[in-house]
């Protein structure tokens, strides 16, 4: 268990210095005509994205448009039939030890948290590098307590999740997702599943991370995130990617008319 | 009643005799349970079929037929043993087919979200079934899987009656039809020796369900 290559302390990010996020442009995650059905329904059309390292992505659409199914690609919850996927330049392996690795450097946040229910706070976030990276229980233990203070959970690590609010255990998602240390991060509607008074404190986390340089892929229709923390805006609808731009450019001047018709509906409420 | 004062060391080792019959038996279909119960939930196809099929073909026999197959079956293609071994294999493959049923139904009771975040942070399928899966399944699969293992205590009267001797219900065989004592006073005390393993079986069963309760 401890011949693992991870003596050498892992990379905090809440260390990096924060600065406005600038994107580099060394692609770290690259789909290229990725198809996907379920049964006769064509889920994923041709999907062309490259995602650059330090870059965040929200990706916006319509439900049923495709947004989950590709997250769920992009870390291989999901098969597809034809393309690739590359993650730092490694195609997506089929199942077995070698996409373990690989999903280890995705990180992923989803809509019902999924916290392991069995499992105390603190178990939830070391399970992995205990497990997958080999880290001993002292050092991961210190590191989980360090991630769920920095995602605003303190004195909580001993209960389970059931014992916490939507938002705390979105929150230890978080935390248990970081401490993998993961290349990207991958959010599937992170805050749809909370009451209205608990967004704004999971918002504020993944903003923090934005600034920290972390890559993001998030689903979401929280339009002041995408204004605050992304750099680029992708449009899905019937599974076609239809639109790219800025936050800015995106929102205030859609250029396709499903784009058009799609912000005017979640707009007026 | 003299019958059973009389035969009470007789009893006595029947009775242990069946409760090592049933301990083996409840440890190995556990364990084989279980092992069957991950091919029915494996991402590979054949041991999807492999495990369907195990369930499948055992779970619709009669327990004596499986009993049958290997106590005479198995000889004719060159595998021997004494009936002891025999008996006690077919109880633990007779049994194993239900027990695995009952786990899947507590694997298929944890959401599948828990599978899909084990994997996210590169659990392999095995791990995420150790760790996170099956220790939740266990919880809701007690009573269902308790059930089975009570059920396999009774029937491993049918593995005595099958040759394997010496157990209770061989016992009380032997003292109605080879020395004649009247069946009613001597099957009492068989029934007895049999509540006497599964009534605390059932106890414990009731303690453990209570105790992950409250530990959720
Ligand atoms: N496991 C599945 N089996 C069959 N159809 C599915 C499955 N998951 C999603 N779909 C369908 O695929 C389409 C895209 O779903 P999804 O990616 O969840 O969309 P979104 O996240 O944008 O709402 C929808 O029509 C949905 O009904
Ligand atoms: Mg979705």
């Amino acid at each position: 268990m401890t011949d693992a290559p991870t003596d050498t302390n892992p990379t905090d990010s809440a260390a990096r210095t924060p600065e406005p996020a600038a994107p580099t442009h060394r692609p770290l995650v690259v789909l290229e005509k990725v198809n996907k059905h379920f049964g006769d329904l064509h889920v994923l059309k041709d999907i062309d994205l490259t995602i650059g390292e330090g870059e965040v992505v929200v990706v916006i659409g319509p439900s049923g448009s495709g947004k989950s199914t590709l997250c769920r690609a992009i870390n291989r919850l999901e098969t597809f039939e034809s393309g690739t996927i590359q993650i730092d330049g490694v195609s997506l392996p089929d199942e077995g030890k070698e996409l373990a690795k690989l999903r280890a450097d995705v990180g992923m946040v989803f809509q019902s948290f999924n916290l392991f229910a069995h499992k105390t706070i603190r178990e939830n976030v070391t399970l992995g590098p205990i497990k997958v990276r080999g880290l001993d229980k002292d050092k991961a233990n210190e590191r989980a307590d360090q991630l769920l203070k920095r995602v605003g959970i303190t004195e909580q690590a001993d209960k389970y999740p059931a014992q916490l609010s939507g938002g705390q255990q979105q929150r230890v998602a978080i935390a248990r997702a970081l401490a993998m240390d993961p290349k990207v991060m991958l959010f599937d509607e992170p805050t749809s599943a909370l009451d209205p008074e608990m967004i704004n404190e999971v918002l504020d986390v993944m903003t923090g991370l934005a600034k920290d340089g972390m890559t993001m892929i998030v689903v979401t229709h929280e339009m002041g995130f995408a204004r605050r923390a992304a750099n680029r805006v992708v449009f899905m609808s019937e599974g076609r990617i239809v639109e790219e731009n800025t936050p800015q450019e995106f929102f205030t001047n859609p250029k396709s008319s499903r784009a058009k018709d799609f912000l005017s509906k979640i707009l007026t409420h | 009643m003299d019958a059973i004062t009389q035969n009470l060391d007789l009893f006595w080792s029947g009775f242990l005799r069946s409760l090592t019959i049933c301990l083996w038996g409840a440890v190995g279909s556990l364990i084989l349970g279980t092992i069957i119960a991950t091919c029915r939930v494996a991402p590979v196809a054949p041991l999807r079929t492999f495990g369907t099929a195990w369930v499948t073909v055992i779970r619709n026999c009669p327990l004596t037929v499986v009993l049958v197959m290997f106590a005479f079956g198995l000889p004719e293609i060159g595998i021997n043993a004494d009936f002891y071994t025999f008996g006690l294999a077919g109880l633990i493959i007779y049994t194993s087919a239900f027990v695995c049923e009952g786990l899947r139904a507590g694997i298929n009771s944890v959401s599948a979200g828990q599978a899909e975040a084990a994997r996210a942070i590169g659990l392999t399928f095995t791990q995420s079934l150790t760790q996170i899966v099956l220790p939740q399944a266990f919880r809701t699969s007690i009573p269902p899987v308790g059930s089975v293992i009570i059920a396999m205590i009774k029937n491993s009267a049918v593995v005595g009656a099958f040759g394997v001797g010496r157990d209770l219900f061989s016992v009380g065989e032997s003292l109605t039809s080879a020395q004649g004592y009247a069946a009613l006073p001597v099957l009492t005390g068989v029934a007895i020796g049999y509540l006497m393993m599964t009534l605390p079986a059932g106890l414990g069963l009731g303690a453990l369900e209570r105790r992950v309760a409250i530990a959720r």
